[in-house]
């Protein structure tokens, strides 16, 4: 059976300790001089990019690329999605070269599930709309995981454009099944009705709720999600109201946000330029759970993958 | 009793006698074991020298009526024609329907209804009314010529797939409805309040990271025009009910003496927001949304104590294509001719939340009440307009068992019970399916 990461929702505490712990393996290989095992060679990632993306992209190819898999990177503009080409039909082509992974960067809700029913290579959903980014999660995660943070009892505070945010529904979903508590603190427009229920969690249009929290994770604004917009009267309000710096921070919190960065909006241009902000940890973590990712969609779940060194398991 | 508003392609008058159904008929008052006698397209009559159907286990009704179908024509042929359309009431049980006007282009002249009524006249397997557009094209501005539309047989007026989001609009419309008198057939829906929204709005929207359709969208604008109904002492029919907010708006305007009226569609009463979950728009993508599990309840009590008048499919064949978009992209709407009454007879009647009785009113005489179409009925002297269905049978929806040219049902992979064993539609046979047969439009 085809073994998809679609959306954070599917996977258990078990599976996440366990991406964390293959992360942790690499980790420990990207220490080495030559960052790059054989453990993928052969095999076929295709990276379908619909929508833009840095640091998503990037991090995914490199890590099919330190795993020896054949990468191949197809990007919504410049591709035959711009001819019009429908989802479906991409996806059929594209599976037309035996993909093992099929990874999706795209701007609706539901493209992961859609393409998933075109095509039995494993489907990495790397984000779709405003519905789910799980990789995100897991670098996330793992950031914490890595600096020796405890997720049971964490209490995580959401911050911005929720609404739009796939980041802040994976995230939560992630630390919650991590026995981590999240707060969603937005401006009363930008919080979807029925987000306390729905994703677990307090709701909260304070800012001087951060107070509480151990990790404040900054949200971008998603200008272009925004349609005819009216969600906030102006940037500069959002700022003064929302906006992020140190003189809202207590000494010891720790400050997290997806990129790319609105300096001056959500988050002060000091506060962007901490190197005790986790912002480039991240992206580093990103390049590495990744790479669990890819290894255990292709080589894993099997129990003895686990006893088995990352750089045997070639194709 | 034959309606000049009801079009079909004639043919023979049924003759045949269905021996030993229970035949249940509430508005007649009927509901007992006996032979069903159809003579030259009449109920009753003499029995001898007609074709025998046994009908021993098995229950006569009258014909089903849906107010609220999309037959795609003129413009999308390709994914449903008055043909299939009717082949699939026809399959269902059904003996009339109602077409919407939101086709390429809408319909909203005299010429455009003769056309429908023509081809009609050469291909439909029921009865097929059609709705005309309240507006012209359906863009909320300029009435239509409804005096003449209704001289030439149209059902009603609607603008169905949008509101009548102008008040001034809507008034004109209900106070015209004076000389016109067809009933104001209203879908609503406050275009802003949704804008954008392609499911619900609640935790599971939230939780999807869809944007949501507030139930207000929908009670508001029904509130609205309940009070211009009342204003204007008009007459008005709410489309496919969705939320509680509008159950309490149309009971509150039926208390004050409001002549409206409303539908439900079965998707809505069998399904909720959660079942959104897997995002296959094909199945689960409609307008208005599934909502949640409080209002679906409040629409089963409403449709049972009467304040939701009948049951209307919404109906709406979409290409496979169309529908294999990611959710938020993918049109609205589901099909439902072919599985509305065994789905809710397998999931309300066979639960024990709704009687059949019920059932069968709401899904015939009432639905052909509010939009003033004659009540099939199995009383001696009518026209006849049945189906026999055989409540112990099952059958498997499957994508390729439809008569729709569409497959986009929300209940695909469903076991279900009731299988409609014959159609007779204005008097004459429009469906068979004897014995394990797949099923034979006339």
């Amino acid at each position: 059976m085809t073994r998809n990461l679609i959306t954070v929702d599917d996977l258990d505490r078990d599976e996440i300790e366990r991406y964390l712990s293959l992360t942790d393996r690499f980790a420990e290989v990207m220490q080495r001089d030559l960052k790059k095992v054989p453990t993928l060679r052969g095999r076929v990632v295709v990276n379908m990019f619909f929508e833009s993306s840095t640091r998503t992209a990037t991090s995914f190819e490199l890590a099919g690329k330190r795993l020896s898999a054949d990468v191949i990177n197809v990007k919504g503009s410049g591709s035959s999605v711009d001819k019009g080409e429908t989802l479906k039909d991409t996806v059929l082509t594209l599976n037309a070269y035996r993909p093992d992974v099929l990874v999706i960067r795209h701007k609706s809700v539901g493209a992961c599930a859609a393409a998933a029913r075109y095509t039995d290579a494993a489907i990495v959903n790397a984000g779709d709309g405003t519905h789910a980014h799980p990789t995100q999660s897991l670098l996330d995660l793992y950031t914490l995981r890595r600096r020796g943070v405890s997720l049971e009892g964490l209490h995580v505070a959401y911050v911005g454009d929720v609404m739009h945010s796939r980041v802040a529904r994976s995230g939560a979903a992630a630390f919650r099944t991590m026995g981590a508590k999240v707060t969603f603190i937005a401006p009363p427009t930008l919080l979807p009705p029925g987000l306390e229920e729905g994703l677990g969690g307090r709701a909260s249009h304070d800012i001087r709720d951060i107070a509480d929290a151990d990790v404040v994770y900054v949200l971008r604004m998603q200008h272009e999600r925004m349609g005819d917009g009216g969600f906030v009267p102006s940037l500069r309000e959002y700022s003064r109201e929302y906006g992020v710096g140190h003189e809202r921070l207590r000494p010891g919190q720790l400050v997290m946000h997806p990129g790319p960065m609105n300096r001056g909006v959500e988050i002060t241009d000091a506060l962007a330029d901490d190197p005790e902000v986790l912002v480039t940890a991240q992206v580093e973590s990103g390049m590495l759970v990744r790479m669990a990712v890819l290894y255990d969609l292709i080589a894993g779940p099997a129990e003895h993958v686990r006893n088995v060194p990352v750089e045997e398991v070639a194709a | 009793m034959s309606d000049m508003r009801l079009l079909h392609k004639g043919g023979p008058a049924a003759d045949l006698v269905i021996r030993g159904a229970r035949v249940l008929d509430p508005l007649a008052g009927i509901d007992e074991v006996r032979d069903v006698v159809v003579r030259g397209g009449v109920i009753g009559g003499d029995p001898d020298g007609l074709e025998v159907v046994d009908g021993a286990g098995m229950t006569v009704i009258p014909g089903l009526v849906d107010p609220h179908v999309h037959l795609r024509t003129p413009g999308r042929e390709d994914t449903e024609d008055i043909a299939s359309g009717s082949a699939a009431a026809a399959a269902g049980g059904f003996v009339a329907i109602v077409g919407m006007p939101n086709t390429q282009p809408a319909l909203d002249d005299p010429e455009g209804l003769a056309k429908l009524q023509q081809l009609a006249r050469a291909e439909a397997h029921v009865g097929v009314g059609f709705f005309c557009a309240i507006t012209r094209g359906q863009k909320g501005t300029e009435l239509t010529e409804a005096a003449e539309l209704a001289q030439m047989g149209a059902v009603g007026l609607s603008d169905d797939g949008r509101p009548v989001w102008d008040s001034l609009v809507m008034r004109r419309a209900l106070q015209y409805q004076r000389l016109a008198k067809l009933p104001l057939v209203l879908h609503e829906e406050d275009p802003r309040l949704a804008q954008g929204g392609a499911m619900h709005e609640g935790p599971v929207a939230a939780r999807l990271g869809i944007a949501g359709i507030p139930s207000e969208s929908e009670s508001v604008m029904v509130g609205r025009d309940v009070a211009l109904a009342r204003l204007e002492a008009g007459r008005i029919h709410i489309c496919h009910v969705s939320a509680v907010e509008t159950v309490e708006e149309v009971r509150r305007g039926k208390q004050q003496g409001v002549a409206v009226t409303a539908e439900v569609s079965p998707h809505h009463l069998l399904l909720i927001d959660e079942d959104v979950d897997g995002l296959d728009p094909a199945t689960r993508k409609m307008n208005p949304p599934l909502r949640g599990r409080d209002d679906r309840a409040a629409l089963r009590a409403a449709l049972i104590d009467g304040t939701l008048d009948c049951i209307a499919t919404d109906h709406a064949p979409h290409g496979a294509s169309e529908k294999e978009l990611p959710f938020p992209e993918a049109p609205f709407g589901v099909t439902g001719l072919e599985t509305a009454f065994p789905v809710l007879y397998t999931d309300l009647v066979l639960t024990g939340e709704l009687p059949l009785d019920v059932l069968v009113r709401r899904m015939s005489g009432d639905a052909a009440r509010v939009v003033d179409l004659p009540q099939p009925t199995l009383a001696d002297g009518a026209e006849a307009n049945l189906a026999l269905v055989d409540l112990d049978a099952t059958w498997d929806v499957t994508a390729d068992g439809f008569q729709s040219k569409s497959r986009n049902s929300a209940f695909l992979g469903r076991t279900l019970h009731g299988v409609v064993r014959l159609t007779v539609a204005q008097g004459r046979e429009a469906w068979r399916r004897l014995g394990t047969e797949s099923g034979r439009l006339s």
